[in-house]
């Protein structure tokens, strides 16, 4: 049940990373950090989620810059959505990546929230948002994918006890892009791929990335590889603002004289990660890029799919955007 | 008449709402004050065994809960102040104070409740069904005059009902005119459909707080409503004091839109809390709590059965209707649905038959255009399917059935004011360029497709009987009290200016006296059922002729002759025969003053309101005071008509729909306020594209929990799922019945515009016809791609 009220917090405004880090560390399970606010107050006001200390990132100027590094970008994990939509070195050479910030929630949302944030979001299930005490809030049942349950905004791939489905529209842009996150905590640092960041329910079900307690988000590393290819990004949503996907796409494919060399494709909101849709990727290389390749890529893509009560139309949904995505 | 009315002008209120200077409920605080916050019912129906609160009291800063048992309890189905026996959802069982919101909170987390769960029901048509569940211990159902009762359908009422068709059982309420059966019998055409509309919420942007203290026997409510006088004996009633000892402020209100029309329960907790604690209260209610208790609109599940001539005369209409009512006593949208029928198509027979049934959902109460809006859903596609079948154009099949000054309204076909739907339908063809954009019905470019729609809704807008109230103070100002209330369309500023335009008065030199009702307001009707315009125009028109009727006695009084020798001009009053024998109307006051009598409020007329008799000794000897209780003629019911154009682009591939252009066209008699006017239009467009493709309540049936408790799950659409630039027209045809012709007509701007996108959606892909409201973007996909619907027919609560 939703109680509107925030409880009270032991609050740190650190300056430093370290410091950031150190307080990451000591407070372990009972730490929280805090970026642009739009999930965390969401949970706090539910009082859902009861941290002891509130570590809030904002005085952390080393997170919030976007720097050239060799072969790519590094984005600080503050930089908001909005300056990722507007940052011209981004825009012109990952517009995946900027066209899927433009599309997240609202101006205002964008404007606060930050990369970070909308990747390391939690689910948005609406039953696990209200309250109810299943697997994924430490539970013993998924209220979701129940017999009458509702289900239409959720997976039809990779269902393991949960049925929620990844909410990040960046998320599947810099899966397509193959970029690298980079995570420290007060040990040290670790690089992983974006697509390894995503935990599925089969893992663990309890968490939506593979950040432990005691570590933080600091950057997302973009290379130049896929930076000549043709993008495509599409969103579909009940409302153009402040809406979460009913399924989106994000694909990135390099051609040479109408023919396919490589491609990269992504789906969002379909399963609870991004699905990297490997086998079209495949299925695509060294094909010319044409309506027949389109429909056979579309209907590749949803092989094996398995709806739920409510939520079958994401299958036709699906194959059109990755016919749209492989199309051009 | 000519130089107020009809033209635009800036609010008196405006530029402290975009200064953000206005101060709403939850705005205000008072030395020592408590918040309090509310302990709701987890569970859709239940019964409270008990409540140990102890833990919570022992809390540093709680200082006091109050629970079901100390407030008035409310009769049979009405909305609880606070209960024992929760009837949905997010019901308040009890509040605690504190001395902040966050103690409050943790007081709350710290009650122990034992709950025992009772049965609960989310569909009317299972309620119906034999052995259904019932959403009150005491039945299924309100039947009119008799209260609550249990009603159960037959089996066999429910024999081939699997392929969608409503089952038929025994109704609650039946009406008919004409020769049904003559009708069908003579209809070229007849169409019979089934059909849904969701229950969806009002989102009002500022959520109902209240906060109240008690002083020298008074009791101080600052509330959020869209009205002010009516509140009043509502709210009293709730508090338990006399409507004299009880203040209400409500200065400015962050939208109702039907929700907030009168007094409602809740809004005495304050009160009541702060009478136990000696200490002025403050309960805020969140965003998450207006869905809760913020009220919705009835959902229907319906048939509809009409008969159309070849020329697509609508020669027999049979509309049935389970309307699903919340718990409680909930609203008359059925009723007004089939109202609405009988007006805009003009049905030469017709028979309505309905039953509402109760379910452990939010109370339902008035919403935009209650019941009508739904019936414009439901039936303006069915419209365009008998145009098509007919070989009729889709606007040609709406003037042929609508409504004149002669038409008759509802179950006893009374007469009506005026009606010029035809006109709007004509003015807004011509201006949408009806003819040329049909062409373009369908057309495909890629995965888009074209789809043109006309739309059309209606609502009873105007009342009458009430009082007016205006003074005159000898420093040449008029004030005028006005007690209508602020829902935030400016029109009770548009209707005060009826008074300065009688008197002549520069509008600079007119007050308008609002919002508290210790400044000697009138017994005004509510802010709702679009009835302002028409209502309000008419009291400050009856008050202010009876100051011009003063003046001009006065006048006599100082310079001889007869009142009917004096005119006014220029704030004076002068000689006809000798304009240069006047006096100044501050010059009046002051004589009025000196005069007494009725002139300065001693004397009162004797059919006024108890409550403006008050309004008026608060005055007593401070002007010239002109009330008057509306006496004009009125006859039949004031129709508000609309007319709604659209063009849309459906991707058919994703099932996006984009808004290309929409044209909404007004009845409304006389234009008061052209800007006002257009930002209804607009508004109401709004509101009504979100009720056609994106609003609705869903209930996870096991549970019986809500789905959209915010803004984002709800989906109201916002300024960017519209076009920037939509057009307006009005008709602009004067009531006869109205001293400047005007009517109102807010809520049916809303139905024309759902029903008008919905025929669009309909004409993209080819007449295929949903049956259903809201079309959401998976139906689209599942009809294109030839899929089954996720929902079965008649479902309710889907998502």
């Amino acid at each position: 049940m939703i109680k509107d009220m925030i409880p009270g917090f032991e609050l740190f405004q650190p300056t430093e990373i370290e410091s950031a880090l150190e307080l990451l560390d000591r407070f372990g399970e009972d730490g929280w950090a805090l970026a642009g606010g739009y999930d965390s107050l969401d949970w706090f006001k539910n009082r859902g989620k009861h941290p002891e200390a509130v570590i809030d990132l904002q005085g952390l100027a080393e997170l919030n810059r976007i720097v050239e590094i060799p072969n790519g970008i590094e984005i600080g994990a503050l930089t908001t959505l909005t300056e990722i939509e507007n940052n011209p070195t981004i825009r012109e050479r990952f517009g995946l990546l900027a066209e899927a910030a433009s599309k997240v929630a609202s101006p205002q949302i964008r404007n606060a929230g930050t990369l970070g944030g909308n990747l390391c979001q939690d689910a948005r299930c609406w039953y696990y948002r209200y309250g109810v005490s299943c697997y994924r809030a430490g539970g013993n049942t998924c209220y979701a994918s129940a017999p009458e349950a509702l289900n239409r905004e959720h997976a039809i791939f990779g269902v393991n006890r949960c049925v929620a489905v990844t909410p990040s529209d960046t998320a599947v842009a810099l899966v397509a892009l193959d970029a690298e996150m980079v995570i420290r905590n007060s040990g040290g640092e670790r690089i992983i791929n974006a697509e390894d960041f995503f935990m599925e329910p089969s893992s663990d079900i309890t968490r939506m990335t593979v950040l432990e307690p005691s570590e933080l988000l600091t950057a997302i590393r973009v290379p130049n590889t896929w930076i000549d290819a043709d993008f495509y990004f599409e969103k579909v949503t009940d409302r153009n603002s402040w809406d979460f996907a009913l399924v989106s796409i994000a694909s990135a494919i390099k051609n040479s004289d109408g023919q396919i060399n490589d491609a990269r494709i992504v789906c969002g909101a379909v399963q609870c990660i991004p699905r990297r849709l490997e086998n079209v990727e495949a299925m695509i290389r060294g094909r010319v890029q044409d309506e027949n390749t389109a429909a056979q890529a579309g209907a590749l893509a949803v092989q094996n799919a398995e709806p739920l009560n409510y939520n079958h139309f994401k299958i036709p949904l699906m194959e059109n955007l990755v016919k749209r995505a492989v199309r051009g | 008449m000519a130089d107020l009315i009809g033209r635009d002008f800036t609010p008196p209120d405006l530029r402290a709402k975009v200064t953000g200077r206005a101060k709403y409920a939850e705005d205000f605080r008072a030395d020592g004050m408590l918040f309090c916050r509310l302990l709701k019912s987890p569970m859709p129906h239940a019964r409270v065994r008990a409540i140990d609160a102890t833990e919570a009291l022992r809390m540093d800063g709680v200082i006091a809960i109050l629970t079901a048992d100390e407030v008035p309890e409310q009769q049979g189905p009405a909305n609880n102040i606070l209960t024992n026996e929760p009837h949905f959802v997010g019901e308040p069982i009890l509040a605690v104070a504190a001395v902040d919101e966050t103690t409050a909170q943790d007081a709350i987390e710290a009650i122990k409740l034992d709950l025992e769960p009772l049965p609960f029901c989310l569909d009317p048509l299972e309620s119906l069904k034999p052995g259904g569940p019932n959403a009150r211990t005491d039945g299924n159902t309100i039947v009119p005059r008799e209260g609550v009762k249990e009603i159960k359908w037959k089996p066999e009422d429910f024999v081939g009902t699997d392929d969608g068709k409503l089952p038929m059982g025994e109704p609650t309420t039946e009406w008919s005119f004409g020769d049904l059966e003559k009708g069908f019998a003579e209809a070229t055409l007849i169409v019979d459909e089934s059909f849904v509309t969701a229950s969806h919420s009002h989102h009002s942007m500022e959520p109902r707080t209240a906060m109240a203290y008690w002083q020298n026997g008074k009791c101080y409510v600052h509330g959020s409503s869209q009205s002010q006088a009516i509140v009043l004996p509502g709210l009293a009633n709730y508090i338990g004091v006399e409507p004299e000892n009880l203040v209400y402020i409500a200065e400015y209100c962050g939208g109702g839109f039907g929700s907030k029309g009168g007094a409602y329960p809740i809004m005495a907790i304050p009160a009541h809390m702060s009478k136990k604690t000696g200490r002025p209260v403050l309960m805020r209610i969140s965003r998450a709590e207006e869905y809760f208790l913020g009220s919705a609109r009835p959902g229907f599940q319906g048939n509809l059965k009409i008969g159309f001539r070849e020329d697509g005369r609508m020669t027999a209409a049979d509309l049935y209707i389970v309307q699903e009512n919340g718990p409680n006593s909930g609203f008359g949208d059925m009723g007004s649905a089939a109202g609405a029928l009988s007006i805009v198509y003009t049905p030469q027979a017709m028979r309505f038959r309905g039953i509402s049934v109760l379910t452990n959902t939010p109370p339902r109460g008035a919403q935009r255009g209650p019941g009508q809006n739904q019936m414009a859903t439901a039936i303006e596609p069915l419209l365009d399917k008998a145009a098509r079948e007919l070989g009729i154009d889709r606007v040609a099949i709406r003037r042929i059935n609508a409504p004149d000054n002669d038409s008759r309204y509802g179950a006893n076909q009374g007469p009506i004011t005026s009606a010029h739907l035809r006109e709007a339908l004509d003015i807004g063809a011509a201006r949408f360029g009806w003819a040329e954009r049909s062409n373009r019905s369908g057309q495909r470019t890629g995965s888009k497709v074209i789809g043109i729609g006309v739309g059309q809704a209606f609502h009873s807008a105007g009342s009458s009987g009430f009082d007016g109230l205006v003074r005159i103070t000898p420093d040449g100002k008029l004030h005028v009290h006005t007690g209508i209330g602020n829902l935030g369309t400016y029109s009770y500023a548009a209707t005060s200016r009826v008074a300065a335009e009688v008197l002549k008065y520069r509008w600079e030199h007119t007050v308008l006296v609002r919002g508290n009702s210790s400044h000697h307001l009138p017994w005004n009707n509510g802010q709702f059922g679009s009835n302002t315009s028409f209502t309000m125009t008419r009291t400050n028109y009856a008050a202010a002729m009876d100051a011009l009727q003063k003046l001009k006695d006065l006048a006599a009084r100082e310079l001889g002759g007869e009142a009917d020798d004096y005119d006014i001009t220029n704030e004076t009053v002068f000689r006809r025969d000798n304009p240069s024998r006047y006096i100044t109307y501050a010059q009046a006051a002051q004589r009025a003053i000196e005069a007494g009598g009725a002139y300065s409020g001693y004397e009162a007329p004797d059919d006024i309101n108890p409550m403006t008799r008050r309004s008026v000794e608060g005055l007593v000897g401070t002007g010239l005071i002109g009330v008057a209780r509306d006496n004009l003629e009125r006859r039949g019911t004031v129709p508000a008509l609309a007319a709604g154009f659209i063009e849309i682009e459906i991707d058919v591939e994703t099932g996006r729909i984009e808004i290309l252009d929409y044209l909404g066209v007004a009845d409304c008699g006389t234009v008061l306020h052209p800007q006002s006017l257009s930002n209804q239009i607009k508004g109401g467009a709004v509101m009504g594209f979100g009720m056609a493709c994106t609003e609705r309540h869903i209930y996870d049936s096991k549970w019986g929990l809500p789905g959209g408790v915010g803004f984002y799950q709800a989906k109201p659409p916002s300024y960017v799922d519209v076009p920037s630039e939509m057009d307006w027209a009005a008709v602009g045809i004067p009531d006869p019945q109205n001293p400047v012709g005007a009517k109102g007509v807010g809520e049916p701007l809303m139905g024309c515009a759902a029903a008008a996108l919905l025929c669009a959606i309909s004409d993209a892909l080819g007449g295929h016809y949903f049956n259903r409201t809201p079309v959401v973007r998976d139906m689209i996909v599942n009809a294109f791609m030839g899929q089954d619907q996720s929902h079965r027919p008649l479902q309710v609560n889907t998502q």
